[in-house]
C-alpha cells in the first residue's frame, strides 16, 4: 500500500508493511509516476515499514540515482525503524542514503 | 524438526518469512536475530526463483528450520538449475552513486545476517541452502 502527499517542493511517499520482490513494484511504480511529473525532491516516510528487502532498496537506490542527476533532487528516508536500518547496513549502502529521524525533519532537508 | 514446502512464487514471500521468524522467536531468538534470519531467508528464496527457477513458475522450495543450544539452522531445498555462488559480482562501493551496481544485493545481505551460509548443487538435481545463526 503506497501513498503520495504532496508538499509545494516535496512529495512524502508513505508505504507500508513488507518491501520484497512481490511489492516493489507497487513502490517503484509510485516513485516512477512522480517522476514522470518532473517531482524530484522525494521523502520516503518508512514508519509502517516493518521488512526491506533487496529488491526494495533496489527500488530506492535506483529512484535516487535518478533524482540526484536533477538540479536539488534527492530521495530521503524518514522514520526507519531498526529493521529497515539493519538491511541498509548489512547491504553497505547507509552512506549512500539520507536518514531523518522524522518526515519533518526530512521535508525540511531541502 | 518444522518443515515446509511452498510454491516458489513471489506471493508467498511473506508466509516463508512469517515460518523462519516465528520459529526463530521460539527458538529464543531476539527480534533483531529473527528479522536477520527472515531477511537472509527471504533474499535465499529470491534467489531461487530468480536464478533457480526463472521462468518456471511451478518450482517448488522446502524450507526446514532447526533450533538448538547453539542456534538456528535453516535449510531451503529446491529443484531448480545449479546454482554457483561463486559467479555472484562481488558489490563495489568506493564509486559514485551513479556507478553503484547492486548485483550481488542478495547474497551480501545473505551472508552479512547469517553466520554461516553454504549451497550445495545436489547430483540428484537442485540445490540445498543451508544458513546458520548462532546465538
Amino acid at each position: 500500500m503506497v501513498e503520495t502527499t504532496q508538499f509545494e517542493k516535496v512529495d512524502v511517499i508513505k508505504a507500508s508493511g513488507r518491501i520484497d520482490s512481490h511489492t516493489a513494484p507497487e513502490l517503484k511504480e509510485a516513485f516512477d509516476g512522480l517522476l514522470e511529473k518532473k517531482r524530484y525532491s522525494l521523502v520516503i516516510d518508512m514508519s509502517e515499514i516493518d521488512f526491506l528487502s533487496s529488491s526494495g532498496v533496489w527500488v530506492l537506490l535506483e529512484t535516487q540515482k535518478r533524482c540526484r542527476r536533477r538540479k536539488r533532487g534527492d530521495l530521503v528516508i524518514a522514520s526507519a525503524n531498526d529493521n529497515i536500518q539493519k538491511t541498509l547496513d548489512l547491504a553497505g549502502l547507509k552512506h549512500f542514503m539520507k536518514i531523518y529521524e522524522d518526515v519533518d525533519s526530512a521535508v525540511r532537508s531541502f | 524438526m518444522p518443515r515446509e514446502t511452498f510454491a516458489a512464487r513471489y506471493e508467498n514471500l511473506a508466509r516463508i518469512c512469517e515460518f523462519v521468524a516465528a520459529a526463530s522467536e521460539a527458538a529464543g531468538f531476539g527480534e533483531a536475530d529473527a528479522y536477520c534470519v527472515e531477511l537472509a531467508t527471504n533474499e535465499a528464496c529470491t534467489n531461487i526463483m530468480e536464478h533457480s527457477y526463472g521462468e518456471d513458475t511451478e518450482g517448488k522450495i522446502e524450507c526446514s528450520i532447526e533450533a538448538d543450544d547453539k542456534g538456528v539452522t535453516i535449510v531451503l531445498r529446491d529443484w531448480g538449475k545449479p546454482f554457483d555462488a561463486s559467479k555472484v559480482p562481488g558489490m563495489t562501493f568506493d564509486v559514485p552513486l551513479d556507478e553503484l551496481d547492486l548485483r550481488g544485493i542478495g547474497l551480501r545481505l545473505m551472508k552479512g545476517a547469517m553466520d554461516e551460509v553454504e549451497f550445495e548443487a545436489l547430483s540428484v538435481g537442485g540445490n540445498r541452502l543451508t544458513m546458520r545463526k548462532y546465538r
